[in-house]
Parts: C-alpha cells; sequence; structure tokens
C-alpha cells in the first residue's frame, strides 16, 4: 500500500501523473543505453603507462605490487611474500579454475585449503575479475568461484591479477562484466555483490589518524601475472 | 533520537568552552580541508565533475517514480524484497519485523544517517534485540551512548584519551592496567572484539550511498571494511535507504563517485565500494540468505517541486560541514538532531518541522564555503535563507527580531527617510564619540562590543559620499 502512496507522493510533487509511455519508453531506453559520463583523462594510456598507473596508485594507497611472468612463478612469489611478512605459509585458497592451474605442488610446504573463508584464516588468495588503472582498484565479483568473504576475513589478501585485465577507467571494467558474466537469477549481468577495493582497510575515526587494517585486511597484496605477451 | 534543536544557542554557548571539543575540533578541521583540496586539485575533470553531477542528480529527481520502480522491479527479480515506507515509524517497524521473523538476537550495523534518522536502535533494543555498531567510530559513540557529531566521522568530536577510557569502561573482561601504548592499539582492540560480533550476528543492517535503477543494486562505500562483513556473515542483510539515493545508470553512478570520496575523505577513492543485487545464489558460498532494501520518504518526496528540491541531490559527503566556520566552532552536537552543520540546517527544519529547528538555517554567516566546496552544487545559503523567509512569515522567530525588521524595513522601503534617518544616526554617534574615536559601551550592540570596540563613525554616510562622486563624474 505504501509503494502507491509513495509513489503517488512524488508525482504530486512534481505536478504530474504517472510519465506517459513514450517518455518512460526513452528513460527505459536511456537504462537500456548507459550512456558514458565524463572519464578522467588521467587514464587514457597505453597499456604499459597503465600498469605503471595502477602499480602506483596501489602503493600509493598502501597496497603492494609484484609482478609474476606465469602462472609457475606464482606459488614461490606468494611463498617469498609470506616468509617476508614473517606470516605462516597457511591459505585459504578461492575455488577458482585459474587459481587450480598454478602448480602448487612446487612449495610443499604451503597449505592451501580451498573454500570460503572462515574467522580464523590469516591468509587469503583471492582472483582478480579485472583492475582499474585510474585508482589502482580491483573489481572481484562474488560468485561460486570468488568467494566474498576472502577479500574480508583474513589479515592478509593476496589478489592474483592478469595484467589483460586491466583497464583504464571503472565504466572500461563494467562493460566487461556486461559482455562475460551472465547471472542465472534475474538474466542479467549483475552478481549478488561486486566489491571494487583499493588498498587495505583502514580507518582514521580516531583523531584524523590513519591506520591499517580495521575491520578487513591489514595488507592487501597483488600479484600481476603477465598473461599475455607485451603489445 | 531525542530532538534539542530548539536549544542550539545553548547548546552552542557550551561547546565554545568545551576544552575537550575545541580541541578535537582544532586539529580535524584543517585535515579535512587539505584532503579535500588536494583531492579537487589534482583531477582537472573535477569542476566539469559537478556539473554533471547536478544534472544526472536532477534528471533522476524529475523522474524519480520511474526510477523507483525500474530499480525496485529487478530489486525483486534478484530474490530481494523493497520495502516501501512513507514515515520513520513504518520503517522501524519493517526492520523489526524483519528481525523478529528470523528470530535475531543480536544485529550488526554498518554506519547509516538513516539508521539515526528513524532512530532503529533505541527501538530494537526496546523489542530486546541488541544493535552493535561496527564503523570504529559509531562503535564508540554508541559505547558513549551519544549521536554521531558529524556524518562520515562520527566520533569527530573525541581525543584519544576519550577512547581510552570508553573501552577501559566498556571491556571490563580485559586486563585493567593493560596500556594503550598508540593508537594501533585502539584499533586493534576493538577489531578484536567486533569480529566476534560480525560472527555471531543473525541480521545485518547497512545504510546505502546509492541505489542504481539499471541493476537494481544498493551501493555502500567504506574504509574499514566493516559495512561488507555486516551485509555478507549475517543470514539476512537489511539495507536502509531513502528514495533521494536513486541514480540511473552505473555510468551516472560512477560520476558521482568520483566526487564522493574525493569531497569526503580526500581520498581518490574509498578502499571498499560495493554493489549489493539480492540474496545469495544458488551455487555460492557465502553471502546472506536474505536481502531487504527498507525504503524510506520520510518528508523527502514533499521538497520534490519546492525551493528545497535541489538538496535532494546531496550524497553526504560532509564537505559542507567540514568548511562551515559554524561547525567548526561549535561541533555537531550543538545542532540537536540527526544532520548538523549546512546540510543539517536546511534538511532537519523539513523532516522534524522548523518550529523547532528554525535556529539551524539562522546559524550561517552567509560566507558560502558550504555551497562553493558541495560536489553537487546544492545552494544551501539561499535554501537557510528560503526557511529563515518561512520563520518569519510564521511568525517563529524571536519578536526581539521581529520588532527590529519590522522597524528596519519601515525606513527601508522609504529611502529619502532612511537617509535622513542613517545620517542624523551617524552624526550623533560621530558626535559621542568625537573624543575617543571608539565605543567600548553603547546600548543595543552589546553583543559586538562586549568582544571589541566599535569604531565611532567619521565623515558622510556612504550614500552622501556615493552621490558626491556621481556627482563629479567619478564614479561608475
Amino acid at each position: 500500500m505504501s509503494r502507491e502512496t509513495m509513489l503517488g507522493a512524488i508525482r504530486r510533487s512534481l505536478r504530474r501523473g504517472p510519465l506517459p509511455e513514450d517518455q518512460a519508453e526513452m528513460l527505459r531506453g536511456r537504462l537500456a543505453a548507459h550512456p558514458r559520463q565524463i572519464i578522467p583523462a588521467r587514464s587514457r594510456l597505453d597499456p604499459a603507462g597503465q600498469v605503471a598507473l595502477f602499480i602506483a596508485n596501489v602503493e600509493k594507497e598502501f597496497g603492494t605490487v609484484a609482478r609474476v611472468a606465469s602462472l609457475a612463478a606464482v606459488p614461490a612469489a606468494v611463498a617469498e611474500y609470506l616468509a617476508a611478512q614473517n606470516l605462516p605459509p597457511e591459505i585459504r585458497l578461492a575455488p577458482h579454475p585459474v587459481l587450480r592451474q598454478i602448480p602448487w605442488a612446487d612449495r610443499p610446504l604451503l597449505h592451501l585449503a580451498e573454500g570460503r573463508a572462515v574467522g580464523s584464516d590469516a591468509v587469503g588468495l583471492q582472483h582478480a575479475f579485472a583492475a582499474v588503472a585510474e585508482t589502482g582498484t580491483l573489481m572481484l565479483p562474488s560468485g561460486p568461484h570468488r568467494p566474498t568473504t576472502i577479500n574480508l576475513l583474513p589479515e592478509t589478501e593476496i589478489v592474483l591479477l592478469p595484467a589483460s585485465r586491466l583497464v583504464g577507467a571503472y565504466e572500461e571494467a563494467w562493460d566487461l562484466l556486461r559482455a562475460e558474466h551472465a547471472d542465472a537469477l534475474t538474466g542479467g549481468f549483475m552478481p549478488r555483490n561486486v566489491m571494487l577495493v583499493t588498498g587495505p582497510s583502514r580507518s582514521a575515526d580516531i583523531e584524523q589518524t590513519l591506520e591499517l587494517g580495521a575491520h578487513g585486511p591489514r595488507r592487501l597484496h597483488v600479484l600481476l601475472w603477465e598473461d599475455a605477451p607485451p603489445a | 533520537m531525542q530532538i534539542s534543536s530548539p536549544a542550539f544557542k545553548q547548546e552552542a554557548h557550551k561547546a565554545l568552552v568545551d576544552q575537550g571539543l575545541q580541541k578535537a575540533l582544532a586539529r580535524a578541521k584543517p585535515f579535512f580541508q587539505a584532503k579535500r583540496a588536494a583531492a579537487a586539485a589534482a583531477l582537472p575533470e573535477f569542476e566539469a565533475l559537478r556539473d554533471r553531477a547536478r544534472e544526472i542528480k536532477n534528471h533522476t529527481l524529475a523522474h524519480l517514480d520511474l526510477y523507483l520502480e525500474e530499480w525496485a522491479g529487478r530489486v525483486e527479480r534478484a530474490g530481494g524484497q523493497v520495502h516501501w515506507c512513507a514515515t520513520a515509524e513504518e520503517a522501524r517497524a519493517a526492520v523489526l519485523g524483519i528481525c523478529e521473523r528470523v528470530g535475531a538476537r543480536t544485529v550488526t550495523k554498518g554506519k547509516s544517517m538513516i539508521a539515526e534518522e528513524i532512530g532503529i536502535n533505541e527501538h530494537l533494543e526496546h523489542h530486546g534485540i541488541t544493535p552493535v555498531e561496527t564503523d570504529l567510530g559509531e562503535y564508540i559513540i554508541q559505547l558513549r551512548r551519544e549521536p554521531p557529531s558529524h556524518i562520515i566521522a562520527p566520533a569527530y568530536h573525541l581525543n584519544r584519551e576519550d577512547w581510552e577510557k570508553s573501552f577501559r569502561e566498556a571491556h571490563t573482561d580485559l586486563p585493567a592496567e593493560r596500556v594503550f601504548h598508540e593508537r594501533r592499539d585502539i584499533l586493534t582492540e576493538a577489531r578484536g572484539r567486533l569480529r566476534e560480533r560480525f560472527l555471531a550476528a543473525d541480521v545485518g543492517i547497512t545504510g546505502a550511498n546509492f541505489l542504481i535503477a539499471e541493476t537494481g543494486s544498493s551501493v555502500i562505500v567504506t574504509n574499514e571494511g566493516n559495512g561488507d562483513l555486516t551485509q555478507t556473515l549475517p543470514r539476512v542483510h537489511i539495507v536502509l535507504a531513502s528514495i533521494e539515493k536513486m541514480v540511473p545508470t552505473l555510468e551516472d553512478c560512477c560520476a558521482l563517485l568520483r566526487l564522493l570520496a574525493r569531497s569526503a575523505t580526500g581520498q581518490d577513492f574509498s578502499v571498499y565500494t560495493t554493489f549489493s543485487t539480492g540474496a545469495r545464489r544458488a551455487d555460492e558460498l557465502d553471502g546472506p540468505e536474505e536481502y531487504h532494501v527498507v525504503l524510506l520518504d520520510n518528508g523527502r518526496s514533499s521538497m520534490l517541486g519546492t525551493e528545497f528540491q535541489d538538496m535532494l541531490r546531496c550524497i553526504r559527503c560532509a564537505a559542507c560541514l567540514n568548511h562551515c566556520p559554524v561547525y567548526g566552532a561549535v561541533g555537531g552536537h550543538a545542532y540537536g538532531w540527526v544532520y548538523p552543520g549546512p546540510m543539517g540546517s536546511v534538511l532537519t527544519p523539513t523532516l522534524i518541522g522548523v518550529d523547532k529547528a528554525g535556529h539551524l538555517p539562522n546559524a550561517s554567516t552567509f560566507c558560502g564555503r558550504c555551497e562553493s566546496v558541495c560536489p553537487m552544487k546544492i545552494p544551501l545559503p539561499n535554501m537557510m535563507r528560503h526557511w529563515r523567509e518561512r520563520e518569519f512569515e510564521r511568525h517563529l522567530s524571536p519578536s526581539a527580531a521581529r520588532t527590529s525588521l519590522a522597524l528596519w524595513g519601515f525606513f527601508a522601503r522609504r529611502p529619502a527617510l532612511y537617509r535622513l534617518a542613517t545620517r542624523a544616526a551617524m552624526a550623533t554617534l560621530g558626535w559621542l564619540g568625537r573624543k575617543r574615536g571608539r565605543f567600548t559601551r553603547l546600548p543595543l550592540a552589546g553583543g559586538w562590543t562586549e568582544g571589541r570596540d566599535l569604531p565611532a563613525p567619521e565623515g558622510a554616510t556612504f550614500f552622501a559620499r556615493y552621490a558626491a562622486a556621481q556627482r563629479a563624474g567619478g564614479g561608475r
């Protein structure tokens, strides 16, 4: 009942009834066309420039980036990072097909457990769907292969980002999702949850002084995988 | 939440002599201003984005009914439920109804100003359900049983010693002799305490920075990740959103997001910008089983089509608070309700009535800084002036103010008389002050002379000098 009351109140204030069908169609057309707004020029770069901008922005936001030449190099990169941070070699792994291709057996000391994260997990390894150079932002849509809890519960989050998935602006990342993702429930492209993550969790609530690791990860480490030959 | 806006003057006086508060204000104000200025300067498109953002919101508000229907249809297709609530009371009932149906005992909460507006915490507590604020700033003010003093930094008014004291009082199971060496130790204690709460909660309540018609999504923006834990771990996620959070598309949302963090904290982008669309899908390993949006009007639709419609563009970045000399002098609590600062001075009279909140639009120097930093270009000073007019028309302003204004109006409508009167008054004042050149005390000007001397007028009045300059041909 309140639905009609509220819509009626809006229309009364706007001094009109429901929109005529041709106008409504035009607005639905705008939703379907989703025209782009202003895209900042800073991200209009060649691929090498975008990689440099992405790394600079992640580091500006207190994350770290390591470049890996192949999936075969990932176990060593992960093991070295954890050792350098003095962290246990126990990892909650997102059940993603690309992460399963990694030759983990090369590093038998790494303990891996696939699945969603639980409160006691110290380290998570996630797969990035895409990333945005403009602000050093990772796009992590939820799904059976990419549980949301891995982005949140472990104190340390490691994210594998294929370099071919790096774009300049948010709009380009949304277009990848529109093109490649199908949601079985709605028939649309939006998954239940999409996180855009820029650096590790933080708070400045205590005297405007920045502290990392408020509730989410204290460390965010990106493994930038050179999955495509340089152009 | 209790309304103390009618006591603004007394509360402001108290705030001015509150040393702890003044220390906090002196620290926070330059911090936010410098961060915002640097972030805006680093993006050449910032000004163009402000204009575009205003257009996007104006377009949305003009077609709000259609966009709400499109959005609601997509929420429902994604397995979510929209609760249309015209009033705060309906919204409270909707939230409580969900919590009781699922047998909730504890509810975690992300930061939400709508939650403050409808007073949901008190309502849940009253019905035996424990709400737990999880934003660090909200957590401590909940421990202190205070309202937030700022819309994005709820503990803006607190100093480190306040945090330590409150944590010692609340976390009595921890050793009393523990030492907080650094701010980090305070954070670590809160993290541990709240982690247990996140994992135990039955329902998570968040706000929404945006609703997106194209996808049926709600969006939250946080730095801590508390909002994400709140909406991911419990069985049920409830979003509290007001109708003006609507934007048509993801592209429109991105335009506003490029302004939001820069205007708020001076970040290029917040750490977590999260888009939620419905409940857990059949093949997912985590996420809530139920997704509800409590959609609140509470007086907003009545602002459409009036001189206050522009206020509905507000994205709650707090730039106007951070740049306001009045907010900077008295802090947020003096304003006496949920929304302080310039945006509150415009919004609060709409939501609780100008009879209760009439002091707020008067607490402005009309310096215009709020409008100049507003990412949505909301004409805040103009709207405060509209409230002053309404207050005057409804005979709500104090009789001394009304009489003086009426007296001034009498002369202002009779220019010859006005000039004669001012000339006579200035000549008298000049003659009275001819010896010392200034007054240390003057009837009717006690407010001025209490803090400084009033210079005695010298020479002719402005009108006389202007007319003389015109005659001499020097004027243009």
